[in-house]
């Protein structure tokens, strides 16, 4: 594409830059798919142990980080990608700032992805949740986060459109606040090419890591997801969102009050009990723009609710309100220290996260993917409406059986390692807690097939779509006092 | 603690850029029109 400053004059109009987004469209789709079949893998190895099979590449330990990698940072990366290129543009009348730069987030991105199929199963990690990562893949991260940020900034800097649109607000603190995180959390001496040891010691690197942790639940898995939501969901319904002084409302309070909610993740351990009781405090306060927010989506359907009946792809993306608001509010009840000695080290934990995950972030992602499959290769709507309904139902009936489960097991969990007996000793042993869990863990692997179901569902559609249709890059609109109509879509 | 030596400065010096940035987007009219921008993006299509 050329930098022509006017898209007015001359024969050849300007389009937006497209492809990257397509590239990272179908990645997420591919990813989403690796992801989750190793998550349905884990899973029945909880189940079963057998299924472990003795090798030490295909053990629990070493996919587990393997599936929260694939699931967050290559399905949900690639979706936050293709969503912020696409939205920033469109919301700007910019084509994107540095499109070479861009291509380079897309084959750097992939690149980290790879480096993590690979050097976690060898058993290559730091050991630190959701950054396991070695010194030399955090560093390509960097550089690629940095490149991210660049080519995002550099778009709403040379927007036509002097409103920058809430959702570009929720991506660009997504994209500065992740960049800050994993530089932090990630300094580490390293003493080999593959082996590195944490800038940080004990609690100290404790108290990093789920600073960390915890506002990368909430800048990556929340703010960058609500950027989506704020554009998909009013384009989907084709209506404004319902109030969008509230969106800036829940803006600016969920970024002015986010960054403290780590410590609720090391409650009874050896952090200083006031900076435990911080976290908790933050945790609660962070129930309100939450809230906000949720509502705020929800609400654009009022007087429109017939919609949710007849498109599927809005019944994806409200659904994940549903299970956002849902789990914001579950996080701040296990926020609470004395909820927390019940649920803390058990499924529970587990059951919350994938209620965020399966219901919030999967669903918004995969309703924003379904929005943008067809527009990219040049079709009205994707190749089969009916199957987005049938992946929407399985996939809900799947997040459903899962955290059923696993709030029976955790809260069955909790109440079993502090029963005790009249005379002080413990009234089960640990192992008894596992036997009585399995029913659970075999009902969540269900859930979990399910879910991994109605991603292939959407592999095969999105496949479908984009063989019968072509790549296609909108034309930018020109400047308000254009001269007579310009054609909209240009060949790629 | 001394970990907070660090982390509670960052987010001290974080709340006040997010503040500082705040402060320019009032000033430079982004939330003089809470309206338009809502319909504006249903506007745009192909």
């Amino acid at each position: 594409m050329t930098q022509a400053g006017s898209s007015t004059a001359g024969n050849v109009p300007e389009t937006y830059h497209y492809k990257v987004v397509r590239q990272f469209a179908v990645m997420t789709v591919v990813w989403g798919v690796v992801g989750m079949l190793v998550g349905v893998i884990i899973a029945s190895q909880l189940a079963f142990p057998e299924l472990n099979f003795g090798i030490p590449w295909l053990s629990y330990g070493r996919l587990r980080p393997l599936h929260t990698n694939a699931v967050i940072f290559a399905f949900g990366g690639c979706s936050l990608f293709a969503t912020s290129y696409y939205v920033v543009q469109r919301t700007c009348h910019a084509p994107l700032f540095a499109p070479g730069l861009a291509a380079f987030t897309f084959w750097g991105w992939q690149l980290v992805i790879l480096a993590a199929a690979i050097s976690l199963p060898l058993g290559y990690t730091q050991g630190k949740e959701y950054a396991e990562l070695e010194w030399p893949i955090d560093i390509l991260i960097a550089v690629v986060w940095v490149s991210y940020a660049v080519v995002f900034f550099g778009t709403i800097v040379k927007r036509k459109i002097p409103h920058i649109y809430v959702a570009n607000w929720f991506f660009g603190a997504f994209i500065l606040t992740v960049a800050l995180l994993h530089i932090v959390n990630s300094a580490a001496i390293p003493v080999s090419f593959l082996k590195s040891y944490s800038a940080y010691a004990g609690v100290q690197d404790a108290m990093v890591q789920w600073w960390y942790g915890h506002n990368a639940v909430g800048f990556f898995l929340t703010a960058g997801f609500l950027g989506m939501m704020y554009y998909f969901i009013p384009k989907q319904a084709g209506r404004p969102i319902y109030s969008y002084r509230l969106s800036i409302v829940h803006f600016w309070a969920l970024i002015f009050t986010y960054m403290w909610a780590g410590p609720h993740h090391l409650h009874y351990t050896a952090l200083p009990d006031w900076t435990q009781s911080l976290g908790m405090l933050f945790s609660l306060i962070l129930l309100a723009p939450s809230w906000g927010g949720m509502i705020n989506g929800i609400m654009t359907l009022s007087g429109a609710w017939h919609k949710l009946r007849s498109d599927p792809i809005l019944k994806f993306l409200i659904v994940s309100l549903s299970f956002y608001g849902m789990s914001t509010f579950e996080g701040p009840m296990m926020a609470i220290k004395t909820v927390n000695a019940l649920s803390h080290y058990t499924d529970w934990t587990v059951g919350h996260v994938h209620s965020g995950a399966l219901g919030w972030v999967g669903l918004v992602a995969m309703g924003s993917i379904y929005f943008l499959i067809p527009k990219l290769f040049g079709q009205k709507e994707m190749y089969s409406v009916k199957l987005i309904e049938l992946h929407f139902w399985i996939a809900t009936v799947g997040i459903v059986l899962y955290i059923a489960a696993m709030w029976i097991a955790g809260v069955m969990q909790g109440l079993m390692w502090r029963a005790v007996n009249s005379d002080g000793t413990l009234t089960y042993t640990f192992v008894e807690s596992v036997k009585a869990t399995f029913p659970y863990y075999v009902i969540r692997l269900a859930g979990g097939v399910l879910y991994l179901g109605g991603m292939l569902l959407m592999a095969y559609n999105v496949f479908k779509t984009i063989a019968q249709g072509t790549s296609v890059n909108a034309v930018v609109p020109a400047p308000v006092d254009a001269h007579g109509p310009t054609p909209t879509l240009a060949k790629a | 603690m001394e970990i907070l030596y660090l982390l509670v400065p960052l987010s001290v010096l974080l709340v006040l850029a997010v503040g500082v940035l705040f402060w320019w987007s009032l000033g430079s009219g982004q939330f003089d029109d809470l309206d338009g921008p809502a319909q504006r993006i249903l506007d745009d299509d192909d």
